[in-house]
């Protein structure tokens, strides 16, 4: 069943079409690539399925709902989520605390409860608190836990930020260039990384990345975007093969 | 280990408690005073860090909403026939006349409907962000300022009102004292349960990244405008004090002056940092006067400065740049005080001793 399906997907600004009309349909536990030369359309597509951006045409449809011009909180609440492509933390919380936001849209308790801490809030507080450290151990950053999430070395800066959009139970994750920043040894474990968690949390994923090795490594499908515009789409091997992918990245003469 | 921080909390409670009967005893009327300032100030620089500091939303409309709470606090609670002596322009509204509420109830009122204008400009000027959101909450806060003085029938306008004095404040009284500095701990009570609830950590988390905060699932609008109404809720219960601390109180009196004071206690105490608002609030309004001397005449043996009007600011100033050339992040930065200080401390030192040793 898709999971996720764009219908027509088309965003102007002005008179730039920064994506024309993208069709993408995304089935359960698929990873999926989304990749193109700089400046193709690829973040604003996300930014347009995540709500950042509302589509000038089309639709966006998720496990069947259309989702077009919700807002991004409440597509997060119905289980998308992301990352982003500069490392977007909370600089002055604590790694543990980064990870409990995620958990403050289900605590469903009003303001006074919050304050005079009710049993029924303290029973939320420790489950969000278990879920998180659970998380966390998951992922090998239990032991840095209480340390300012920006003090962390690069790779677990990304880690974290995967752990802190797992931590919204997610049933789609959108990842947006996983690997940027990282050496091919990184890339490698990264890529691992990602499809152990694909497994373990039953995710479809959606990724955005350059490192080719990553991107056929792993994806089961890719889409390819040019100046907005899809001109590809099919497993790893057939991209590989798509003359059309090819004059894209190198150019025609 | 939950048990044991409640515990050192009401510790905590108790012994400021018994600091505040001390200093009650001991302390003259005027310095009763400035301390009783202390507290308005304490309640203030809070309810703005609280928009300010933790959700990161950079509003001067404080004075404002302490305006709101002064004006319906001191209404509520004037006699009918002082407000007749206040009104002699122009009788005041007959449904203002007759009411006179008990102090509590209307401090709560003026809190509320302080807080009600704070959604009603909220819900605008949220939209806007950093600098714009400055200049437009400084906006409707002039705008408050000037509908008060143009209201003749109910705020008295320009004359603003006199003789306040429902908690019996102006003068040295036991029972003033104790009704500021009970709502001192109430907000800051408050405010620490706030912060390190779940409501705290989505406050902190639009302040470092409202787009990151978003995709993580907290409603930025919602967030924002709590933060709003609460903080104006306490400007507004800030304001009725510090009216009836006065004793009089007029529209000039909460010019954009009273809000910038605010944020310079925030800004001295760091911005996010309950305890650094509490600290620089006292350390400001004592400093404001203790450095009095300054514009009198003052005479260093035979050496006669005569005192010019206005020094102390310039040495506040001064004092302040060298403060913030220092500390960039405010005394204290986003840090809080915990009883874990002095654990790390006498720790610290031990562990100093043994790696010397080695």
């Amino acid at each position: 069943m898709a999971l996720l399906k764009t219908d027509k997907l088309t965003i102007k600004f002005g008179g730039l079409t920064a994506v024309n009309s993208l069709d993408m349909i995304i089935n359960e536990n698929e990873i999926i690539g989304l990749i193109g030369p700089n400046g193709a359309g690829k973040t604003t597509s996300f930014n347009m399925i995540t709500g950042v951006y509302t589509p000038t045409e089309g639709t966006v449809v998720f496990e069947g709902k259309d989702i077009t011009g919700m807002k991004t909180h409440e597509i997060t609440k119905l289980g998308i989520a992301r990352t982003f492509q500069n490392i977007r933390l909370f600089k002055d919380l604590t790694v543990l605390e980064n990870v409990l936001i995620a958990n403050h849209m289900r605590f469903g308790s009003n303001l006074l409860s919050a304050i005079v801490r009710t049993p029924d809030y303290m029973k939320k507080e420790k489950k969000a608190y278990d879920k998180s450290m659970e998380l966390l151990k998951a992922l090998g950053l239990d032991d840095v836990k209480d340390e300012i999430s920006t003090s962390l070395p690069y790779g677990k800066q990304r880690r974290l930020e995967i752990a802190r959009a797992l931590a919204t139970d997610p049933k789609l994750l959108i990842l947006d260039e996983p690997a940027a920043g990282m050496n091919p040894q990184e890339s490698l474990e990264l890529m691992e990384f990602i499809r152990e968690i694909r497994d373990t949390y039953k995710l479809t994923i959606l990724m955005i990345e350059h490192h080719m090795a990553v991107v056929m490594g792993i994806c089961d499908r890719i889409y390819v975007l040019d100046y907005g515009v899809k001109i590809a789409d099919g497993t790893p091997s057939e991209i590989q093969n798509n003359q059309k992918v090819i004059e894209a990245y190198l150019g025609v003469d | 280990m939950k048990k044991s921080k409640v515990i050192q909390s009401l510790i905590s409670i108790g012994l400021v408690i018994v600091i505040l009967v001390v200093l009650n005893n001991f302390l003259t009327s005027f310095q009763a005073r400035i301390f009783n300032l202390c507290g308005i100030y304490i309640i203030l620089a809070l309810s703005l860090n609280l928009i300010n500091g933790f959700v990161g939303l950079f509003s001067l409309g404080h004075s404002g909403f302490m305006a709101v709470g002064a004006y319906t606090s001191a209404l509520l609670t004037m006699p009918k026939e002082m407000k007749e002596m206040n009104f002699f322009l122009e009788p005041i509204a007959p449904w203002l006349l007759n009411i006179e509420l008990p102090f509590p109830v209307a401090l709560l009122i003026g809190g509320l409907l302080a807080a009600l204008v704070g959604a009603l400009v909220a819900a605008p000027v949220l939209r806007l962000n950093d600098d714009y959101l400055a200049i437009a909450t400084l906006g409707f806060s002039e705008i408050i300022r000037v509908i008060f003085t143009n209201t003749q029938s109910m705020t008295n306008g320009a004359l603003g009102l006199k003789g306040l004095n429902a908690i019996g404040i102006s003068g040295k009284s036991a029972e003033g004292y104790w009704w500021i500095w009970g709502i001192v701990i109430l907000t800051v009570v408050f405010m620490v349960l706030l912060i390190n609830s779940t409501y705290g950590r989505a406050f902190k988390a639009i302040r470092e990244d409202e787009i990151a905060a978003e995709a993580m699932g907290v409603n930025l609008f919602k967030h924002k405008m709590m933060a709003f109404v609460i903080g104006s809720f306490f400007a507004g219960i800030g304001g009725s004090l510090l009216g009836h601390l006065m004793g009089t109180i007029d529209p000039l009196l909460f010019r954009y002056l009273l809000t910038f004071n605010i944020v310079l206690i925030v800004v001295l105490g760091g911005i996010g940092s309950i305890t650094g608002s509490v600290i620089s609030a006292i350390v400001v309004t004592i400093a404001m006067e203790a450095l009095r001397v300054l514009d009198g005449t003052m005479r260093f043996g035979s050496l006669v400065i005569n005192g010019v009007p206005g020094t102390r600011m310039v040495v506040f100033s001064a004092l302040l740049m060298i403060v913030i050339l220092f500390y960039q992040r405010g005394l204290m930065g986003t840090k809080e005080f915990s009883w874990d200080w002095f654990k790390k401390l006498s720790f610290k030192s031990k562990n100093a001793k043994i790696a010397k040793r080695m």
